[in-house]
């Protein structure tokens, strides 16, 4: 398994060595890390290409680094029914990035591309539907990013005096639980809470 | 008299074309098919535009069941978050359990005890029955027929008698655990389980005695909702959607999981990809399950078949009888439901055939104990989504038909 997915990999840089960043092969799966910009031609060519045949997509979605200039990473899965195989497809991309659209290639890629941009924001050039998919109508922010809090920003209750529902700013009774796991075996850099100036003392 | 009524008097000044009224004019009417409606089956929402009763265009809203688990999974640990998977597609939870299961197994490299890996999948087929006699009976009361979900439901029944003997949960049963099983199975349960797969095929022939060849099911199903491969690749289908239409594509058979690979079973394909057709392979699968469970029984109860149900190590938790005795089993059980197991880091994607199709996690980790980022893909949210394709030129009442055999639960859909 592991064999004929080198042999992919090198195939690929091979023939496409504008597009293909580098790539590499970890628990058994092929990982290809590619530019913005060879987007739509990249995913076309592993359709068409008689060697790959990834024709059915499996997935897309992304992953939040907020650390990262290039914040998000885009994620492509591809299987080949006929090959038997799997790729994955990797993008970085910026918060004002827009990203080409890849529904011409992959009809399936329209709700992908919806939750993509429901979730993290990301716009997609060339939807033709970018409309929110999963989250409320209205809805304001992108869930999946880092930078959302869990509990969201408004609740929503049925209000009986004005026999509708109603949003609200979200209350919490008891304030959301973050533990922290650190060992302080392992690397944690703790300040006791008193001793601030024990660092100042000493120096 | 008003005078601008007086304007719309009847008297050929604007060429009698005053005399067509707006009832006249033909239009295409838009109606909202849910979100609240039984062959819906869940909370969706599915705008259509009708000309007459033939449906134009299809919208589905989905997201009313949205409950935010990816964003829960990434601030709770990996064994808090195994409990999501059973509220996914609740009609067979332990399938799911087993795609999360197999994603962190994969990247810790923990290899799952032989009796485990049995377990395992003797309750991945019932749950895949469950699946499809739950599917094959509702689909059949959209279509008109009352007596099958009573048959097929009671079957079910028997078979979350099952679920609750092993883990103590009819539905929801987090009993797949990263390593093998929570677990073991008496021997009586597995006596139970085939006796009862003895007498399945009997309820199998009865439902399909009703109708397999009866007239009306046969008209609301041939040839509708028809799916040929092109479709396939183009709208990623898998698991039921793809063999229907004669492709024979099976995880459990292209990529074998698990311990799949040494049992036998065929891979039913129909000849037409029309939900009738879908409907003759999820019956026929449900034979071929019924065979692997009596081959599992049977791996079972060999000698090679017996020993422990979970690779012992930092997954799972110490035997009670350890923790009396020594303090270093009390402090693994402590820490591993405090603060969890930490996951080495890295990314892996892990699918299993689970009766609606291919379902797969997209798991990163970053090497703390909780999951960097989860992405659950499920196999219906890609089949509603190809609605609008499929459901375009047909009647309105084929809608339900097509919902029903697409196998749509919004659980794993919304997510």
């Amino acid at each position: 398994m592991s064999d004929a997915l080198k042999e992919l990999g090198g195939l690929l840089e091979a023939k496409r060595p504008d597009c293909v960043l580098n790539w590499d092969i970890a628990f058994g799966e092929l990982t290809v890390n590619v530019p913005l910009s060879a987007i739509p031609s990249f995913i076309e060519f592993l359709k068409a290409d008689k060697a790959c045949k990834f024709s059915t997509l499996v997935d897309i979605t992304a992953v939040d680094y907020p650390s990262r200039e290039e914040r998000f990473d885009l994620v492509y899965h591809f299987l080949s029914m006929y090959t038997n195989q799997r790729i994955r497809v990797k993008v970085a991309v910026r918060e004002a990035d827009m990203v080409p659209s890849i529904t011409d290639v992959h009809p399936s890629a329209g709700w992908f591309e919806r939750e993509v941009f429901d979730m993290f924001g990301i716009l997609f050039s060339g939807h033709p539907d970018l409309r929110r998919i999963l989250t409320d109508y209205g809805f304001k922010g992108h869930p999946l990013r880092k930078d959302f809090p869990t509990t969201g920003y408004t609740e929503v209750r049925y209000d009986e005096v004005e026999k509708r529902v109603v949003y609200e700013p979200v209350s919490l009774t008891q304030e959301y639980r973050q533990f922290d796991f650190m060992s302080p075996w392992e690397g944690a850099n703790y300040i006791l809470p008193g001793d601030e100036k024990s660092d100042e003392a000493k120096g | 008299m008003d005078p601008e009524d007086g304007e719309r008097m009847m008297d050929g000044s604007k060429d009698f074309n005053d005399t067509q009224t707006g009832e006249q004019k033909i239009r295409n009417f838009n109606i909202n098919f849910g979100p609240q409606h039984p062959a819906a089956h869940g909370v969706l929402r599915m705008v259509l535009e009708l000309d007459g009763e033939i449906v134009e265009r299809a919208d589905p809203h989905i997201g009313l069941l949205h409950r935010g688990t990816e964003k829960l999974m990434e601030s709770r640990t990996y064994l808090q978050n195994l409990p999501y998977f059973d509220r996914l597609d609740y009609v067979a939870p332990m399938n799911q359990e087993h795609a999360w299961c197999l994603a962190i197994e994969k990247l810790c490299g923990v290899e799952v005890p032989r009796r485990g890996s049995l377990i395992r999948v003797l309750f991945s087929e019932i749950g895949r029955i469950m699946n499809h006699v739950f599917n094959v009976t509702t689909q059949a009361m959209d279509v008109g027929a009352l007596t099958p979900p009573l048959w097929g439901l009671e079957a079910r029944e028997n078979l979350m008698v099952f679920y609750e003997r092993a883990c103590g949960a009819r539905m929801h049963a987090a009993y797949f655990r990263p390593g093998g099983v929570h677990q073991d199975l008496p021997p009586e349960l597995i006596d139970d389980i085939e006796t009862w797969a003895n007498g399945f095929p009997q309820v199998l022939d009865d439902i399909s005695g009703l109708l397999t060849e009866n007239r009306i099911f046969k008209q609301r199903n041939v040839d509708i909702g028809v799916v040929t491969e092109e479709d396939i690749q183009n709208y990623g289908y898998s698991g039921i959607m793809a063999r229907g239409s004669g492709l024979a594509w099976d995880l459990r058979r292209a990529q074998p999981y698990e311990c799949y690979d040494e049992f036998e079973f065929q891979v039913p394909v129909g000849t037409n990809g029309d939900c009738y057709d879908r409907y003759l392979v999820r019956l026929e699968e449900m034979r071929q399950s019924l065979s692997i469970i009596h081959q599992a029984i049977a791996k079972l109860r060999a000698p090679e078949g017996q020993g422990d149900v979970m690779a012992r190590g930092k997954l799972s938790p110490p035997s009670r009888g350890d923790m009396k005795r020594s303090m270093e089993s009390l402090i693994h059980h402590f820490k591993l439901y405090t603060e969890g197991f930490k996951v080495p880091a890295g990314e892996v994607y892990a699918a299993v055939e689970a009766p609606k199709g291919e379902f797969g996690v997209y798991l990163v980790s970053d090497g703390s104990n909780k999951p960097y980022r989860a992405k659950i893909r499920a196999p219906g949210y890609l089949h509603l989504q190809s609605m609008d394709h499929v459901a375009v030129g047909h009647q309105l009442a084929d809608v339900a038909a097509i919902i029903g055999t697409m196998d749509i639960v919004f659980g794993e859909i919304d997510r």
